[in-house]
């Protein structure tokens, strides 16, 4: 079989063999119907009888893997899909490093990858059921038809996880894919795993922010996870990262669009003063300020999402050759930190300082600093669509001790300069640095759905190409009558 | 690393047994009618040593004092109590047992203690609901995992939330090339009664069992989802205090702070002193008898509180022996002198056998038998002295028969004219204080000859002088005042030379003779095999996994098996 192309001989389109591997097919068909009943009750609310102009990955070569056209999300052919197999892949960090990567998993290891394709796979279905209201207030089908597509890929990203545990993990890795469907995000009772993961999306401007800053911490745990010895999870992850893009490709843009409809809607007005909240929110657009409050809030539950700074666990899974660094293969050191150190922040007699620590345990903190490297370019992107306007403001990333629920400064207060409070001042302030009631039922009222084809709400301006070079006009929802 | 001394936290020089819920870090105790709840939230700073923080409910042994401070107070401060509601108060996690950084930093000698302790804790909490009333129902909320779940194990009653993650686990051989040193394994199989391949399986993931699966292999009783939570907490605790004994309407008394000076080789308590000879590694402790009549009514008792006779020196003795193990390590014997009046002694037993069906005298009975417990499990050579003047009648015999030797001396003491040494038994000896393995001292002492038991029933009250005391087999030796001094100065030099290891051991095993207890079975596995492992290349060499743990690296073990 031709790995690059994807076999939809079977229920499951794959590249995988499934058709010659019948007792993993069994499973995931076993599977399936329970996934579909979850995509019916927690996928997009209201719209899944409606034709939706999206892509399937048809292929896993990297110059054409997607064909597009109108489908209902519920057929949507959802796969496994791998990046191709290098016969002479070496486990590229840890103590194993140098030996041939995995094709089966070492039974010392079974249980922290289990751990980690568990926690990685149920963040995908989570990000689905909170933002399965948004289709409802759709700026646009432009915009609607990006919210499915990040949708149905974070449906198959769940297959991608699922894959791995009916396929690797014997009996508990087929509870552990029956479970993931059994957690629902920001239930009392079964919540997700992760925190981030139970907070509602309750708008668009958060769904964007959510694209860019949360999808943003999936991609740097998929680089991480891409990296791993045990080759199908590397290989899996290669493929997702693919996908991956396009979602930070619609919170950057997304929130890009917002702040450029704002700016045109202040200079229009003679609006010079981007703190005139009241009279900017009046033209119908988003003000700056508040755009940076949601900001911080979605950039500090981000942060949370990589852990502790100083970390066992990382520790343990990197030198286990399970999970590495970003673009491990391109940094120039011995690639096994047993002698090294990192420089981390923490709280040190009331004060935030840079202490040296092991190296190894340092990884999460090493992956968070490259994702803040990479979320700050985002963020001097919308600087530049700012400035080009000529309106004066910089949005800016929060310290990393503002907001925290996790890691060194979870129980200080710090506001988005790193200068701690004490909680009185905190109370009184809180609603300057993050979103206010008042603020959310602002957003609220924006939200109204704009579903004629190429026209676009007030608050967002149009994007500058269409999806998959299509016309400004184009209808990327045909919502079922 | 291991065995370098660490630091205690905020310039202590010694690990205080001391506190009350005012000072507690780590516990709040609140109570609501008959049901109590112990919450458990530890203070990450507040560790007892630098160099670790206490994160995820993590504990050590200062979090693990406030808890058996907290247990105290529910049964003599909170007569009405009838459930202990055990739970956490940090999200998403119950409790990671045993912090490991303080593991792997303690000397061997703290390791072993702290688990001690920590045994005694958790026995404690069988004890009030066995003996008490006072049932434990444990909500596990999060992860619940190695001394987290030996925590647990425990109560009456283990609720497990249903949400997908919460999970119990004992991961300590996996993770950490240890075993659980709390009384994990025994309790699964023996109180649990989980299926030895099922926990053989529990006992090697380290991420543990949840949900229904923990019900079915019987590691928790039921598992109930969060939204019904609150609603199945009220109604387990409604079915356990309707199962209690414990009055409905009296009044606690304060368990007042003891009152101690302490100084470099010497402590003193109003009841007990202690003397420690540094030279010849030898500490004394010398109880004193009560100064006034028993009271003449339970309400007079009541009204005494802390400061009644027996309830004062239990207290004293506690913390004197509690103090010994973990703050002098190098005193080899511990000699038990009292002074006082026998008969006086032997009143107060009479009072509180007439008055065992009240709270209070109840409640002071298991106190003294915790804290015989306590001495029996103290690894020192413990030898008790019946000299002239003495008071070794009813409860104080119990430190004549819980000695490893005694001495005691025939007639007087030349140009002393206190009256001659004496015993004297009380009913309280045949089965008041039993013993980790079941069995009364005296019964443990005579496993040959239970009817010499039987016999000795007969002696009840009557004085028995130092040969009749040989004779009757209830000392080792009498001895007049020509050899008096001499052999007990040969016995403690030798004591004192013997290997220390060689002795813990041999004391702990010719100490519980007879059928074996959960109880019994979970300290001597502790002393056999955990310290064993403890003491292992594999956990704790350069290269072991305790000494390696949070590294990141991998333990690299020697693997012939032993």
């Amino acid at each position: 079989m031709d790995i690059g192309n994807v076999d939809y001989t079977t229920k499951i389109p794959n590249n995988v063999g499934l058709a010659d591997d019948r007792r993993v097919l069994k499973a995931l068909e076993g599977w399936h119907p329970g996934y579909i009943d979850w995509w019916m009750d927690m996928g997009p609310e209201g719209f899944q009888d409606a034709l939706v102009y999206l892509r399937t990955a048809v292929s896993v070569d990297p110059k054409g893997w997607a064909k597009f056209d109108y489908v209902r999300m519920p057929e949507y052919r959802w796969g496994i899909l791998l990046a191709p197999q290098d016969e002479n892949r070496k486990v590229p960090f840890g103590q194993h490093y140098g030996e041939k990567a995995w094709q089966e998993v070492p039974g010392e290891y079974r249980a922290m990858l289990r751990r980690l394709v568990v926690i990685q796979g149920d963040t995908e279905p989570a990000s689905v059921e909170q933002q399965r209201h948004l289709g409802k207030t759709a700026p646009s089908l432009y915009d609607m038809r990006n919210l499915f597509q990040v949708n149905v890929e974070e449906g198959r990203h769940l297959w991608a996880m699922v894959y791995l545990l009916q396929k690797y993990f014997g009996r508990d890795g087929r509870e552990e894919a029956d479970e993931l469907l059994r957690r629902r995000s920001g239930s009392a009772d079964s919540p997700r795993m992760l925190g981030a993961f139970n907070e509602a999306t309750p708008d668009w401007l958060s769904f964007f922010m959510f694209t860019f800053f949360t999808d943003r911490d999936g991609k740097m745990q998929l680089e991480s996870l891409a990296q791993s010895g045990f080759d199908p999870l590397s290989r899996t992850c290669r493929f997702m990262l693919t996908e991956e893009a396009h979602h930070m490709f619609v919170g950057e843009t997304g929130i890009g669009r917002t702040i450029q409809r704002t700016c045109e809607a202040m200079k229009a007005a003679g609006i010079e003063d981007p703190t005139d909240i009241a009279r900017i929110r009046a033209l119908g657009v988003i003000d700056l300020p508040t755009v940076q409050k949601k900001l911080n809030l979605h950039y500090s539950l981000s942060l949370d999402l990589f852990g502790s700074e100083v970390s066992t666990n990382a520790a343990n899974a990197f030198n286990a050759g399970i999970k590495g660094r970003f673009q491990e293969t391109k940094i120039e050191d011995d690639h096994r930190l047993t002698g090294s150190t990192y420089p981390v922040l923490k709280l040190v007699d009331g004060e935030i300082r840079r202490v040296d620590e092991p190296a190894l345990t340092a990884l999460n903190m090493r992956l968070r600093d490259d994702y803040t490297y990479d979320c700050a370019m985002g963020v001097e992107r919308w600087n530049k669509v700012i400035e080009k306007t000529g309106v004066q403001f910089k949005l800016e990333l929060p310290h990393v001790a503002f907001h925290r629920q996790i890691g060194e400064f979870k129980d200080v207060n710090a506001t988005p300069k790193g200068v701690l409070l004490d909680d009185e001042a905190w109370a009184k302030h809180r609603d300057e640095y993050l979103p206010s009631k008042s603020d959310g039922d602002f957003i609220a009222e924006l939200m109204q759905p704009e579903m004629e084809a190429g026209k676009f709400a007030g608050w967002i301006a149009p994007p500058k190409v269409g999806i998959d070079n299509k016309p400004g006009d184009f209808e990327y929802v045909k919502i079922a009558a | 690393m291991a065995e370098s001394e660490r630091k205690l936290s905020n310039g202590a020089t010694r690990i205080d047994f001391a506190t009350d819920p005012s000072r507690y870090r780590h516990w709040k105790l609140s109570v609501d009618g008959d049901v109590a709840t112990l919450l458990m939230d530890v203070d990450e700073k507040g560790g007892l040593f630098e160099g670790y923080e206490l994160k995820l409910n993590s504990y050590d042994l200062g979090v693990d004092i406030e808890l058996a401070d907290a247990l105290e107070r529910l049964r003599f401060e909170y007569p009405q109590v009838r459930v202990i509601l055990l739970r956490s108060g940090k999200p998403r996690v119950f409790c990671a047992g045993a912090n490991i950084r303080m593991l792997a930093g303690a000397t061997h000698a703290h390791k072993v203690n702290f688990c001690k302790f920590t045994n005694e804790t958790r026995n404690a909490i069988e004890d009030a609901s066995a003996s008490s009333g006072q049932h434990t129902i444990c909500v596990v909320n999060g992860s619940c995992a190695g001394g987290g779940y030996e925590l647990a194990l425990a109560a009456d009653h283990i609720i497990l939330v249903d949400d997908g993650s919460s999970s119990v686990s004992l991961p300590e051989l996996p993770l950490l090339a240890v075993l659980p040193g709390t009384g994990g394994l025994t309790r699964v199989t023996d109180k649990r009664k989980v299926r030895r391949d099922l926990a053989d399986v529990f006992c090697t993931t380290e991420e543990g069992v949840k949900g229904r699966r923990a019900v079915e292999w019987r590691l928790v009783d039921e598992v109930v989802s969060n939204t019904k939570l609150d609603e199945a907490v009220a109604a387990r605790a409604r079915e356990f205090a309707g199962r209690s004994d414990r009055p409905k309407d009296a009044k606690g008394i304060a368990l007042t702070p003891l009152e101690r000076r302490i100084g470099p080789d010497s402590r003193d308590y109003k009841f007990l002193s202690v003397e420690i000879a540094r030279a010849d590694r030898t500490a004394t402790i010398t109880l004193r008898g009560p100064d006034a009549p028993p009271p003449a009514s339970v309400e007079a008792m009541v009204a005494q509180g802390a400061d009644f006779w027996p309830l004062e020196l239990a207290r004293e003795l506690d913390d004197a022996i509690l103090d010994l193990r973990l703050n002098e390590l190098d005193v080899a014997t511990i000699v038990f002198k009292s002074e006082g009046n026998p008969e006086a002694v032997l009143a107060y037993d009479a009072f509180l056998e007439a008055n065992k069906g009240h709270w209070l005298a109840r409640e002071i009975r298991h106190k003294w038998k915790r804290v015989l417990k306590r001495v029996d499990l103290t690894s020192r050579s413990l030898v008790t002295l019946v000299e002239p003047g003495s008071c070794f009648a009813g409860t104080l015999a119990e430190l004549v028969l819980a000695a490893d030797r005694s001495y005691m001396l025939i007639g007087q003491m030349n140009g002393d004219n206190r009256p001659p040494a004496a015993l004297a038994l009380a009913p309280a000896n045949f089965g008041a204080y039993p013993m980790s393995n079941g069995l009364s001292r005296l019964a443990s002492r005579f496993l040959a000859e239970p009817y010499a038991v039987e016999q000795l029933r007969g002696k009840i009250g009557t004085t028995i002088d130092a040969e009749e005391g040989e004779e009757l087999g209830l000392v080792t030796f009498a001895l007049d005042d020509v050899d008096w001094e001499d052999e007990i100065r040969v016995f403690l030099e030798e004591r004192a030379s013997f290997s220390p290891d060689g002795l813990t051991g041999m004391e702990a095993n010719l100490r519980f003779g007879g059928p074996e207890t959960m109880e019994s079975k979970i300290f001597a596995r502790l002393t056999a095999w955990q310290n064993w492992i403890f003491q292992r290349p594999n956990a704790i060499g350069e290269e072991g996994a305790l000494r390696l743990y949070g590294t990141g690296r991998k333990p690299a073990f020697d693997t012939k098996r032993v």
